[in-house]
């Protein structure tokens, strides 16, 4: 399968080497996902999905304040973008359900990343209603992609339920902590055949490069990338972060566990300037 | 008579259309998507949904979200 660039810029060129990720019979160049909330003015948005060269935006619903003038938030996305919208502010499954029908209603497609929270303070996933709520949507032939705890059983429901993919979290939703689960949601890429978009608590660059390495189909940033000094230059980082972590889980050596647990030369042991037998 | 619009309690007049009374309350151009009563009543079904006393209404559109 080849890949034609959108532009010749070096970041583009790259991904020749790469096959595109696959959700739902779509094909993207971009392993990069952007969250849209907590931009300080659109403005920082449209440059930053401009300079992460996204090609999957999340967006949420929510009521309309009747008081004052809201700005669309769609006019800066651009129309290339697939719309993935959130369910946040759901508690259970059956209100998550109710967010994506009426989401459908709107007329941006059918693609909805599955978000169950029913702890303000930790903001966890409840996997069992994640379930639920796609075991439903999926049915009603929505592109389900559900927010998670990297469980394992639970990934395999997902996957049962019909799931396009599974974003289990790094660490906490706008922690900025990394990938404090990393070696469950190792298990999930090595166990569940779906792609795994490693979503929320991603806080550097290097994060996503070390969920990319570890061999994630796609990382999902907000947090990092909205609240930084500069936006669009964060929001370049992370998409250059993603390919570089994407080009290192291509290029490994997959005999080799990564990191080993003894040294092995980089240069030869042998030919020394002094004798050996010695 | 009083409806329930997004949490909010609301007086309109008789026999008003979904589309006159979002026109009526919402300064947004960009309101999507509405609910009555519970059920999503499609943007081209506003004109013919009469609002009645009591109603709830709920006006939701997109917002930033990760």
């Amino acid at each position: 399968m080849t890949v034609t660039p959108s532009n010749s810029s070096a970041l583009s060129e790259e991904v020749k080497l790469d096959t595109p990720l696959e959700i739902a019979g779509k094909m993207f160049t971009s392993r990069f996902l952007l969250g849209t909330g907590k931009f300080k003015n659109k403005t920082d948005l449209a440059q930053s999905i401009e300079a992460s060269k996204t090609e999957i935006v999340t967006v949420a619903l929510r009521r309309i304040d009747l008081e004052r003038h809201d700005e669309n938030i769609l006019e800066y996305i651009p129309k290339n973008v697939t719309l993935l919208v959130n369910t946040s502010g759901a508690r259970n499954a059956k209100e998550a359900v109710r967010i994506a029908r009426l989401a459908k209603e709107a007329g941006y497609g059918n693609w909805v990343k599955i978000e169950v929270i029913n702890d303000s303070k930790y903001l966890l996933p409840d996997n069992q209603e994640t379930v639920k709520a796609a075991e439903v949507l999926a049915v009603e032939g929505f592109v389900v992609l559900p927010y998670m705890y990297p469980d394992l059983y639970a990934a395999r429901a997902l996957a049962q339920a019909g799931a396009a993919a599974v974003m289990p979290l790094g660490s906490l939703i706008g922690s900025n902590r990394g990938l404090k689960v990393k070696e469950f949601i190792q298990i999930l890429i090595d166990e569940i055949d779906l792609p795994i978009v490693v979503d929320a608590g991603l806080g550097a660059p290097s994060h996503a490069a070390e969920a990319m390495e570890m061999g994630a189909d796609a990382v999902l940033v907000n947090t990092a990338v909205a609240t930084a000094g500069n936006p669009a230059l964060i929001a370049r980082a992370f998409a250059m972060a993603v390919q570089a972590g994407r080009l290192a889980y291509l290029g490994r050596d997959r005999s080799r566990p990564v990191p080993a647990m003894t040294a092995d030369p980089s240069s030869p042991l042998t030919g020394f300037l002094y004798d050996q037998s010695r | 008579m009083h409806i329930t619009l997004n949490g909010q309690k609301k007086e309109i007049l008789p026999s008003q259309n979904l589309r006159e009374v979002v026109g009526r309350f919402s300064q947004n151009s960009s309101v999507l998507i509405a609910e009555v009563n519970g059920a999503i009543v499609k943007k081209n079904q506003w004109d013919e949904i009469r609002v009645n006393d009591g109603d709830t209404i709920e006006l939701v559109s997109f917002i930033g979200g990760g």
